[in-house]
């Protein structure tokens, strides 16, 4: 079953009067419990698509459908909400909030809904121990290592139980042996936590790891 | 309780930044509010002027006398409850530093015309019954350590010769905003001594204080004053005493408007400083609030954020300067001559404004960063991490 369905997708920006196609009417699914790949040269779409999946981004034409939601016509604020229900993003830079310890970085997705404070406390710390760092939770990012602070940023993905793990380049700043480690934590995290993942890489190593890999190159999916 | 702590941790993200911002409002406020003070401190005499009271003084300028013999004559128009006078006496006190005013006034009455100064019966009777007696004001005790029984020598100017009053009593003001810096003697001393010494100068008086019944019989009661002296030897004005109190502020109302216009400018100042603090800030925090935005924050939990840094900082900064205003103020009373600010306090309308004017610069500064944050696209905030 599809949980994501992108039907004739496109997204052109604009210099000055110069229309500059990115994605060029792509149509495709992705299954619920996929571990999706997509990979392509640089500027060939990919974090665009990635984008336009997680809702940060508006296509010029088609459509996107996640778990029965057409989110290309939602308004911001709704959109704002389905993002923090629906969507885990994992960046490339982490993206941690520098003046938060590690605990309270992967709360704040949490302070959008309405969970009392007690059960927080206790969604955080399963994610925090999900990604083994449960005993640094009350560490600064500058505290942690590159690696530790992007488990801390998968953390923070998955403490909503979101329906779609997004992850953008997520050991493109690592060194080897802790983007092995990021990428043993995605594969555990869609085999025993069954999430869909759509990970965006240039690396083929990382998506070796994926259970599907599509290509995207000069903006149209192979 | 999460997001006031966010709010304060990225307050005080940049320490130094921060502080000097707050510190720069602070003084600002603390600008504002001295001046203010000093402006307000001009106009306590008008602020303190009662409505039922009227000054008349001679109609071509104050420093002429009139006659004592005008007091019956203008007792006797009707809605005139009571007529008081007093003569400016000046004269040097210790050194020509030492300034405070210094008035001969009319025992029987001043108290009756001036309810504002209170004293003890006592005191009022002593001051009917010794002719060098005079009363002061409590701070002129405080700021002199003078006490009741001592004599206080005048080398005399207006009016020449060595004076020399005995204190009878303290008056003190009914609430702060009455002038505690007056020495009030016995007017029947100065018209003897003139008798002896400068006949023809006595029996003359500097104004008359004129208590009436009903403050809207005002332009009735001074219209009938003034026509009683038309075309006599001295003609009389006769207004209100707010009137009278302003025409002596206006003589400094350039300096005053400029002092105002400075007050305000400092706002101006307080807005500057902020909203480039929080300019930058927002420029250097438009990823984390693209992330934010990401992680489904929406537009107003953003806003929220910067709005509250923004208030914050101009809060701390505007409750600093108040703080520092107030024993600032007390230490230029204690500074500057007596008699210079009578009365020096810092109005709540001055703390209302100073306050209010750093919680709207905080809102105003925090207007820009919003914008920019709210309306920059996530995807183009998040290349700012890039």
């Amino acid at each position: 079953m599809a949980i994501v369905s992108i039907r004739k997708l496109s997204k052109s920006y604009w210099r000055d009067s110069l229309e500059i196609p990115v994605l060029r009417d792509i149509s495709f699914e992705i299954a619920e419990g996929d571990f999706l790949g997509l990979m392509g040269p640089s500027g060939s779409g990919k974090t665009t698509l990635l984008n336009l999946i997680a809702g940060i981004d508006k296509p010029t034409a088609g459509t996107i459908d996640v778990a029965g939601t057409e989110i290309t016509t939602m308004g911001e604020s709704p959109l704002a909400a389905w993002r923090a229900r629906h969507i885990g993003f994992v960046f490339q830079f982490y993206n941690l909030l520098p003046v938060l310890t590690a605990r309270e970085n992967v709360e704040l997705p949490l302070l959008l809904s309405k969970l009392p404070k007690k059960e927080r406390k206790e969604h955080v710390e399963f994610a925090l121990k999900v990604v083994g760092l449960a005993d640094r939770m009350h560490h600064y990012p500058k505290q942690l290592s590159g690696g530790q602070e992007q488990r801390v940023a998968i953390a923070r993905a998955i403490v909503t139980d979101p329906t779609l793990l997004v992850a953008d380049e997520p050991t493109g700043d690592l060194d080897k042996s802790s983007a092995e480690e990021i990428l043993k934590l995605l594969e555990r995290l869609n085999s025993e936590f069954k999430k869909t993942i759509v990970m965006v890489t240039h690396d083929p190593r990382a998506a070796e790891r994926a259970h599907s890999v599509r290509h995207l190159d000069k903006g149209e999916l192979s | 309780m999460y997001i006031l702590k966010l709010i304060l941790r990225n307050a005080f993200r940049h320490k130094l930044r921060t502080l000097l911002t707050i510190l720069g409002i602070a003084i600002a406020v603390l600008a504002f509010g001295i001046m203010r003070t000093v402006v307000t401190s001009w106009y306590s005499g008008v602020e303190s002027s009662q409505a039922n009271r009227m000054i008349t003084v001679h109609r071509v300028s104050f420093i002429f006398e009139l006659p004592l013999a005008y007091r019956d004559r203008i007792t006797k128009i009707p809605g005139v409850k009571k007529v008081s006078f007093a003569n400016w006496f000046q004269g040097i006190y210790i050194d020509k530093n030492q300034f405070f005013a210094r008035l001969a006034v009319d025992p029987e009455t001043i108290w009756d015309v001036s309810p504002e100064f209170v004293v003890t019966d006592s005191v009022k009777e002593a001051l009917k019954k010794q002719r060098n007696a005079c009363v002061i004001g409590a701070k002129l005790v405080r700021d002199y350590n003078l006490h009741v029984g001592d004599l206080m020598s005048i080398e005399g100017d207006i009016y020449p010769g060595k004076w020399q009053m005995q204190i009878v009593g303290v008056y003190q003001g009914k609430d702060q905003t009455v002038d505690e810096t007056q020495m009030l003697f016995n007017w029947h001393y100065l018209d003897e001594e003139l008798k002896q010494n400068e006949p023809g100068r006595d029996g003359h008086v500097g104004w008359y204080v004129l208590q009436i019944d009903n403050p809207n019989d005002r332009a009735r009661v001074s219209a009938a004053v003034d026509d009683l002296f038309a075309n006599s030897s001295a003609e009389t004005k006769t207004q209100t005493e707010k009137e009278f109190q302003q025409s002596f502020v206006s003589m400094s109302g350039a300096i005053l408007t400029a002092i105002n216009a400075v007050a305000f400018v400092i706002i101006g100042i307080i807005l500057l400083v902020l909203s480039n603090t929080m300019a930058m800030t927002a420029r250097e925090r438009i990823g984390e609030y693209a992330v934010m935005r990401t992680l489904g924050f929406s537009a107003k939990n953003i806003s929220q954020l910067v709005a509250g840094e923004s208030l914050l900082i101009s809060l701390v900064g505007g409750l600093i300067g108040l703080g520092v205003t107030y024993p600032l103020c007390a230490a230029i009373q204690k500074i500057v001559p007596t008699g210079w600010f009578p009365v020096f306090n810092v109005e709540t309308v001055t703390v209302v404004l100073a306050f209010g004017s750093a919680i709207a610069a905080g809102v105003v500064a925090a207007a820009f960063p919003i914008s920019r944050a709210v309306r920059t696209k996530i995807v183009d905030g998040l290349r700012h991490i890039a």
